[in-house]
């Protein structure tokens, strides 16, 4: 095995790799859990985002649905990398202004902030119609049924269209929050120490760029890898109640 | 069942305190007037049956009684509370529905059961949630209404792993256990393969028995005749014949009523 690792010239390449300097394997790690940090966030906000749109939509009065349609037709025709850029300097030049309008300086813009902001914007144009489409999913029935039992529309929102909807965002939100992951790549270009970002700078101060960027693809697949994992899990729990299309019974 | 309250059995409308009055109701859908002014009352333990053709506006009347359609004019009392509209039919307070909806146990053609909860999750469920019973109690309750419908050994069963019959009768405890004034019955054995309507409507039977209040849709002829008090037989959204069932089913004294009987026979 050492003579193996020898021969191939890896035993630099795993000298590069290591989590102690002058090895640059922490710098990595730290760019993933921004990365991850990010993506939870960027998720998250754009879950909240795209409830309130998809009840929005589907409930809203003409104005709010003109808005809202407006919102997700834009987010879903530009490109990421240009609506990063756009809400990442309108976002910053807005909070400069107004800082400097109420008498404080320039702000230092927290990164994780900004790209949980930026990401959630546009994660929740998506999840606005993943929801939609599994709301309107849901058999009106069952919606019916406990109206007809006196919940209030909150309630009935929280226990009975959220969860019976489940089954028909999952695989939808899955892609959304691999889509999550590998966006936060794309804060490479506004400077924020991201695992991509953290990686070209390992490879460009060590000229090492095959290793590195090896090393950070093989993060960003087994992230991916490790979500496919806990979606499953999900999905299986938000099918509950269903008949397997499979094998007709768990 | 003792937290039941004690109900007077009434053979006809007339006698008895007044479970729920209907006056004038009237639905239109658009240009479409579905309901022409229906008035009804119903006193604890009547079980007025309402027949029709397909079209008449059955559910409608059903489904404007809870408000899930807004009626367009008329009145309703629920337990001697007058349901407060304003004058196009929407209710002036939400809350106000929604009290009146937990006094109505209303039961789906299509059963409606909670798909992602099982049959003692879909029992419990308003009473819990919505009414505030602590959860043991309900679900010692809900015990014994699954056990009541023949559903004891399928508590933890999920609604998609049961026969239509199966759901029905589930459907029926869950509307037991809010301990509704009225049931509101919408063709509940419509959907079901006909080896499966007598289960349910043996349920239904005992209900009726119990001294139940009922508004029964139903196009089970028989069925209407042996359980009802009153028979209303509704026409264009229009009551053109009721009585007591011996009367409307034996002598029916219009042209369209004994048509429909022969078609429904
Ligand atoms: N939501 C609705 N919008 C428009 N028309 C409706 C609606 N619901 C029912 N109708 C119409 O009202 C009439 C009565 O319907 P319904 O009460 O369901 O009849 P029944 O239950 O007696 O068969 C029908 O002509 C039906 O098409
Ligand atoms: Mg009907």
């Amino acid at each position: 095995m050492s003579h193996l690792v020898e021969t191939l010239g890896l035993a630099s390449s795993l000298q590069l790799l290591s989590l102690s300097p002058p090895g640059w394997g922490a710098n990595l790690l730290r760019g993933l859990v921004n990365s991850l940090q990010i993506a939870f966030g960027a998720f998250g906000f754009g879950l909240v985002i795209g409830l309130f749109g998809a009840y929005g939509k589907l409930y809203g009065g003409p104005v709010v649905r003109d808005l809202l349609a407006v919102y997700t037709t834009v987010i879903r025709a530009v490109p990421e990398l240009v609506l990063i850029l756009i809400l990442y300097y309108i976002g910053t030049d807005l909070i400069n202004q107004m800082a400097a309008a109420l008498g404080y300086g320039r702000v230092e813009i927290n990164g994780v902030v900004a790209g949980i902001w930026v990401l959630g914007i546009v994660q929740g144009a998506y999840a606005t119609e993943i929801l939609r489409g599994a709301i309107l999913a849901v058999p009106p029935g069952q919606i019916e049924a406990a109206r007809a039992y006196g919940m209030p529309p909150f309630m009935l929102m929280r226990r009975v269209t959220i969860p019976a909807m489940m089954s028909f965002a999952i695989p939808g939100l899955a892609n959304l929050w691999l889509i999550a992951t590998k966006d936060t790549a794309l804060l490479a270009v506004v400077g924020f120490n991201e695992l991509t970002l953290e990686t070209k700078q390992a490879a460009g101060s060590t000229r090492a760029y095959f290793t590195f960027f090896l090393a950070a693809g093989a993060i960003y697949l087994a992230v991916t890898l490790i979500s496919g994992v806990a979606f499953k899990r999900i999905e299986r729990w938000a099918r509950k109640g269903q008949p397997s299309l499979r094998s007709g019974g768990a | 069942m003792n937290s039941s309250p004690a109900r007077e059995t009434a053979s006809g409308t007339g006698a008895g305190t007044e479970a729920i009055r209907i006056e004038g109701l009237r639905k239109c859908f658009g240009e479409l007037e579905v309901l022409r002014g229906v008035s009804l009352t119903a006193h604890k333990g009547d079980v007025v049956a309402i027949i029709g053709g397909s079209g008449s506006g059955k559910s409608t009347l059903l489904r404007c009684v809870n408000f899930l359609e807004t009626p367009s004019g008329g009145r309703i009392v629920i337990n001697g509370e007058d349901i407060k509209m304003r004058a196009d039919g929407t209710p002036t307070h939400r809350k106000q529905i929604e009290k009146a909806r937990t006094r109505l146990g209303m039961v789906f053609q299509s059963f409606n059961l909670w798909t992602h909860r099982t049959l003692l999750e879909n029992v419990i469920e308003v009473p819990v949630h919505v009414l505030g019973v602590p959860r043991a109690e309900a679900i010692e309750r809900a015990r014994t209404l699954l056990a009541r419908v023949g559903l004891s050994e399928k508590a933890d069963t999920y609604p998609a792993f049961l026969s239509g019959g199966q759901q029905q009768r589930a459907a029926i405890a869950r509307a037991l256990a809010i301990e509704p004034s009225v049931m509101l019955f919408d063709e509940p054995t419509s959907a079901l393969d006909p080896e499966l309507v007598g289960e349910v409507l043996s349920v239904i039977r005992d209900l009726a028995a119990e001294g139940r209040t009922m508004l029964l849709v139903t196009h089970e002829m028989k069925f209407a005749r042996e359980v009802a008090s009153h028979v209303i037989y509704l026409h264009n959204g229009i009551i053109e014949e009721e009585g007591p069932p011996e009367a409307v089913f034996s002598a029916p004294k219009s042209e369209r009523l004994k048509q429909f009987l022969q078609t429904v026979a």
